[in-house]
């Protein structure tokens, strides 16, 4: 049995616009999504900001209720057993917030282990445990308000591992951390499934996925665009090469033009320092720089390049396609 | 017995968490010294030392109150801009225990603002602070606590719903006073407000201890305090449910 199953799950978001003559519009965060999670798993939901990813997990969690569909943890349902679903999930999300910054950090894990039922006589050991697992050892009296953004992160692991919960979720929890301090993090979360926990993990780094989960979803504008493992999904644009055309303000309506030439799969732009970076990525066998730089006429072009696609390459082509 | 720990633990992390702001906590000192100031200079005509100690015991009252309304909103709006009034409800424990110890806990500070008023009164003003019935007044003292604290609770329910409700924590403050009769006698006031003070546990909480002080009956206070007190509890209990079902449709609980 799968440990988290989603099944056509949506929400729409009410909003307002306007002071004096208010307007209602509707914005559709998920649109019907569906998967599944096995037991142990590692599983990574991708996307770009505002795809719906934390959304998502936030559903999941029982922090939202779905507009439709449905979403069961270990077989319960989110919305009905929402409280027998927060006893065995833990969360984590990323950033700085999400901390009593005026107190210690045993302060933080010690009202926590409270809320969350760990029963009194272990609370010392587990919570002693912990700090072990993500680091913080010998610095659990300080004040959180002290602490760097890797060392917060920590923290929140600890605090969302601190029951045991075999189903953990964490949203984006190497955000805006440092090379080194994520790649601890990141070995911290491989940790997890060792010990026979089932993850869920919302990221923007391809890379992160693509080191730490067993099965990818790829969501884009609510919906799921892509999934499999990160071989499969690279299967998808492994034929081909992608060429990168330096551009010094990318003219309007170039991207349009770009996608219309035959052989042109997909179109990104990436910003870079003064330059914009058109990543076209092109069918096998066909040679198209000429007819490219053809369209970009009037632009100013600097560096043309041609490569094999990566994963990277791959998550951009789900998520551009329109 | 988890249910008491809870409430214990979280009053003593809350506590904590009110005291570690050495601003806040000037402020805090300071704060009750004015309204116990004011208080005496309204009160000073005449020499008999009775309505001194009435009044004084009314503005001890009212830093109380004070430090609920305004501080309940302020805990609320803080755990929105922390982000971690998401996790608290994401926990599986029952929201209201963990709201209660919130407004418990500030209302435990008020009993800081009760003693610190007395006692400018004694220093300063040379009020007497002779309790006539001692046993009453150590009664009246924790159930005015703890049903302002309830009615803290209620107003805190609201803070979860409504994200701009600290405005109208704000806007009580002032108004309680009045209708509590903390500094007014309450006959003064026309016949249609009293239903409204019958309703608000301070009225009995601010009465029960004046009896207590002045030599009257405040047992009869002592109860309605109370039992107002567990009817906001109750009433918050069943409400806080329905306003986290309502934030978590609307997708209000992150928003700051």
């Amino acid at each position: 049995m799968a440990v988290v199953e989603v099944e056509s799950l949506r929400r729409t978001y009410k909003t307002t616009t306007g002071t004096i003559r208010r307007r209602s519009l509707e914005v559709e965060a998920v649109r019907g999504v569906s998967f599944e999670i096995g037991k142990g798993e590692l599983f990574g939901l991708l996307g770009p900001n505002g795809a719906g990813k934390t959304t998502t997990i936030k559903m999941l969690i029982t922090l939202l209720i779905p507009t439709s569909g449905s979403a069961r943890v270990l077989g319960h349902d989110v919305v009905k057993d929402a409280r027998w679903v927060r006893e065995r999930i833990g969360y984590v999300f990323g950033g700085d917030r999400g901390l009593y910054e005026r107190l210690s950090a045993l302060d933080n894990l010690r009202y926590f282990a409270e809320l969350y039922a760990v029963e009194p006589r272990n609370q010392k050991a587990r919570i002693q445990e912990l700090l072990e697992l993500v680091g913080l050892n010998g610095r659990e009296k300080e004040r959180v308000e002290g602490f760097s953004r890797g060392m917060r992160q920590r923290l929140h692991i600890a605090r969302g591992l601190l029951h045991d919960p075999p189903v953990v979720f964490l949203d984006e929890p190497t955000i805006g951390v440092d090379p080194v301090g994520a790649r601890e993090l990141r070995a911290t979360i491989a940790s997890l499934t060792q010990s026979g926990k089932t993850v869920l993990l919302t990221t923007h780094y391809m890379f992160e996925a693509d080191t730490l989960c067993d099965r990818i979803a790829v969501i884009a504008h609510g919906e799921i665009v892509g999934a499999g493992t990160p071989s499969e999904l690279k299967a998808q644009v492994s034929e081909g090469t992608v060429v990168e055309i330096e551009v010094y303000g990318v003219p309007d309506g170039a991207v349009e033009k770009l996608r219309a030439v035959e052989g042109v799969r997909t179109v990104a732009v990436e910003d870079r320092d003064q330059a914009q970076i058109l990543v076209v990525g092109t069918a096998p066998g066909t040679e198209l720089t000429h007819a490219l730089l053809s369209r970009l006429d009037g632009a100013s072009v600097g560096r043309v390049s041609s490569r094999e696609p990566t994963l990277e390459d791959a998550y951009v082509a789900l998520v551009s396609e329109p | 017995m988890r249910t008491l720990r809870l409430l214990g633990l979280g009053w003593v992390f809350h506590m904590k968490m009110l005291t570690r702001s050495a601003f806040n906590s000037i402020l805090g000192i300071i704060y009750p010294l004015f309204f116990a100031t004011i208080a005496f200079f309204m009160f000073r005509a005449g020499d008999d030392p009775k309505p001194l100690l009435y009044a004084s015991l009314g503005a001890a009252v009212m830093g109380i109150w004070s430090t609920t309304s305004t501080s309940a909103g302020a805990a609320m709006a803080r755990e929105r801009w922390h982000g971690t009034l998401e996790l608290l409800v994401a926990a599986p424990t029952h929201f209201a225990l963990v709201l209660l110890p919130v407004t418990i806990a500030m209302a435990s500070i008020g009993i800081y603002s009760m003693a610190a008023t007395l006692l400018w009164g004694w220093l300063v003003f040379g009020i007497d602070l002779h309790i006539l019935h001692p046993v009453e007044f150590v009664l009246a003292v924790p159930a005015t606590v703890l049903s302002i604290g309830a009615l803290g609770f209620l107003l805190a329910v609201a803070f979860v719903r409504f994200r701009q409700a600290w405005a109208l924590g704000n806007m009580l403050e002032y108004p309680v006073w009045l209708v509590s009769g903390f500094l007014v006698p309450l006959s003064l006031f026309p016949g249609w407000v009293r239903p409204i003070s019958w309703i608000l546990a301070p009225t009995w909480g601010i009465n029960a201890i004046r009896e207590a002080a002045l030599g009257g009956a405040a047992l009869d206070d002592i109860v309605m305090a109370t039992l107002l007190g567990g009817v906001y509890t109750l009433a918050g209990i069943v409400l806080v449910n329905r306003a986290l079902k309502i934030a978590r449709t609307r997708a209000t609980l992150s928003l700051t």
